[in-house]
């Protein structure tokens, strides 16, 4: 069988396209790529839209942590601290059993005990705690001299922080979002090892990589693959956001402009 | 473990759940927690060590030395950590195996990878397939507490990495005005003075370890997360005296609230030693000190 072929049946295994049985033996080189590729479009599946949804909820987070309303205040920050102070593991296995607790009150929870669903919401709830506080520490930074001129051009309330405040916070606050967005995305490889069953065995690239690794007896083939294709994403994700942080910075001097300096902050 | 719970199915409501808290199998769940402290205390020193020479070797002038740093440090950025677990469990394993294998069995002459299967002579396999269970035990968590190591130490090499260029250059060249060697300036002067450039990311590092241990279950340890999966899960009254419902989402819940106490507790200390760590130093925080005291 060529490499096409292997290609062409395999490539879109994860989401069910394609040959339903995965390879029994004598697994290729191919094989291994083109599934574990396969299984990446979970990862950035998960990524992509968690990261999306929770930029919203972590502005929002980050805005009430500063609330002066004490309720505000409190509930945001204990939002914040559940999902930061716990393991993520213990998170989607505690989400997947108390999803399956639901569906027997109400079949209305079904899809929330599948991993496209429930898995992201874990994911989505997770980065948007961390991406608040990253975002609150990045609100308390914010010059005084910027709200005072604001204050004196007569700006207040929500155009205030459209047109002054959020800009500048997302600018202070990006590097560190950056490196929130790629440990979000190695976070990913942790949902079909977590309860969520991978239905039909269409799993995520760590899922495939393990089973190689299973079926093979010999971790040094599908592992450094997995490893290779993280790599690109990682690159991708720094190029991206890269071009998001020269937009927030284009009005700065161009020597007075921070180039994205990432370092190993978090990881869950 | 007391004397009611002769018959469990005469008891009910809080009694019943005392003696269910406390059967064997509980105990077992209760001395896995221990596991995890004896994961975290052995760690955490071996991650700073790995870390210790992973930084000072990116820092050397002999180049081969300096790339492999680099590259340890390098390689965890970009790959999520959890593949990391998953493949160094085997991989050290096999590495280990292979080592005693060339050494105890030189005549030997078929390949070792045949196929889909890792074949080395009995004498090489480990542990040795007579050997006690808790002697599997104690190599399984052996490799576990190694692969840790490896991981956290990459990450402690690169705080490590970045303390040791925190350190003002002109300490390094009056070292060097004073006459001293490389050796000696690194030794006498870098060394003790990168601790307090490294604290903060060392502390961030003890929070992402102390978050990062349930993941011992993949490395196929009986932990915690084994135990609740095993204890909370349909209890049948055919097998068991204590019958009860699906109960792993409230096992889960605990342990949550565990780690949500861990975290809390070690933040604490944390700051506490930040504050005693950053009086008297030339940095903002030492400044902001002596604004308060002044």
């Amino acid at each position: 069988m060529s490499c096409w072929q292997t290609v062409q049946d395999y490539g879109l295994r994860s989401l069910g396209i394609g040959e339903r049985l995965l390879p029994r033996e004598g697994f290729t080189l191919c094989e291994q790529v083109t599934l574990i590729g396969s299984g990446l479009l979970w990862n950035i599946y998960f990524g992509a839209l968690a990261l999306l949804a929770g930029f919203f909820l972590a502005t929002a987070l980050a805005v009430g942590k500063g609330a002066k309303n004490r309720a505000i205040r409190k509930s945001a920050s204990w939002f914040i601290f559940v999902f930061r102070g716990s393991p993520l593991f213990i998170q989607f296995f505690f989400a997947y059993f108390a999803f399956l607790q639901l569906k027997s009150v109400s079949p209305a929870f079904d899809p929330f005990t599948s991993a496209w669903l429930g898995a992201l919401i874990v994911l989505f709830f997770n980065t948007a705690a961390y991406s608040g506080e990253i975002f609150y520490g990045a609100l308390r930074s914010i010059p005084k001299g910027d709200i005072e001129a604001a204050d004196a051009y007569g700006f207040s309330g929500w155009p205030r922080f459209r047109r002054i405040v959020w800009p500048t916070m997302l600018r202070l606050a990006w590097p560190a979002y950056t490196n929130e967005a790629i440990f979000l995305f190695h976070a990913t490889t942790l949902v079909f090892f977590s309860g969520f069953p991978a239905w039909q065995q269409r799993g995520d690239a760590l899922y495939y990589a393990n089973f190689f690794a299973d079926k093979t007896f010999n971790p040094f083939v599908p592992y450094p693959i997995l490893a290779g294709y993280f790599i690109l994403l990682t690159l991708g994700i720094i190029a991206f956001f890269g071009l998001i942080n020269r937009r927030l910075n284009r009005h700065l001097p161009q020597s007075a402009r921070r180039g994205l300096k990432l370092r190993i902050n978090i990881i869950r | 473990m007391f004397s009611y719970c002769a018959d469990p199915d005469t008891l009910s409501g809080l009694t019943w759940l005392s003696c269910y808290l406390t059967t064997g199998k509980h105990m077992q769940f209760y001395l896995s927690f221990g596991t995890v402290l004896l994961l975290l205390a052995i760690t955490a020193p071996s991650a700073l060590l790995f870390g210790f020479f992973g930084a000072a070797s990116a820092r050397s002038r002999i180049w081969p030395v300096a790339w492999f740093g680099k590259g340890y440090i390098a390689i965890v950025r970009g790959v999520p950590d959890i593949a990391f677990f998953l493949f160094f469990v085997i991989a050290l394993d096999q590495g280990f195996e292979w080592v005693r294998h060339q050494v105890l069995c030189p005549d030997w002459d078929q390949p070792i990878r045949q196929g889909n299967d890792f074949i080395v002579c009995a004498q090489a396999k480990l542990p040795r397939g007579n050997t006690a269970q808790w002697v599997h035990e104690v190599y399984g968590f052996f490799l576990a507490v190694l692969t840790f190591s490896i991981v956290f130490g990459a990450f402690a090499a690169n705080v490590l990495f970045g303390a040791m260029r925190a350190v003002p250059h002109a300490q390094i060249e009056t070292a060097e005005a004073y006459g001293m060697s490389r050796r000696q300036t690194f030794w006498r002067i870098l060394v003790p003075q990168m601790w307090v450039y490294a604290l903060p990311g060392l502390s961030n590092l003890w929070m992402v370890l102390v978050k990062a241990t349930p993941l011992l279950f993949l490395l196929g340890i009986e932990d915690i997360v084994y135990w609740a999966r095993s204890l909370g899960g349909t209890a049948n009254p055919r097998f068991t005296e204590y019958p009860h419902g699906d109960w792993r989402m409230w096992y889960f819940l605990a342990l949550l609230i565990f780690y949500l106490g861990f975290t809390r507790i070690s933040e604490i200390y944390l700051e506490r030693l930040m504050l005693k760590l950053t009086r008297g130093q030339a940095t903002s925080g030492g400044e902001a000190q002596r604004k308060v005291t002044a």
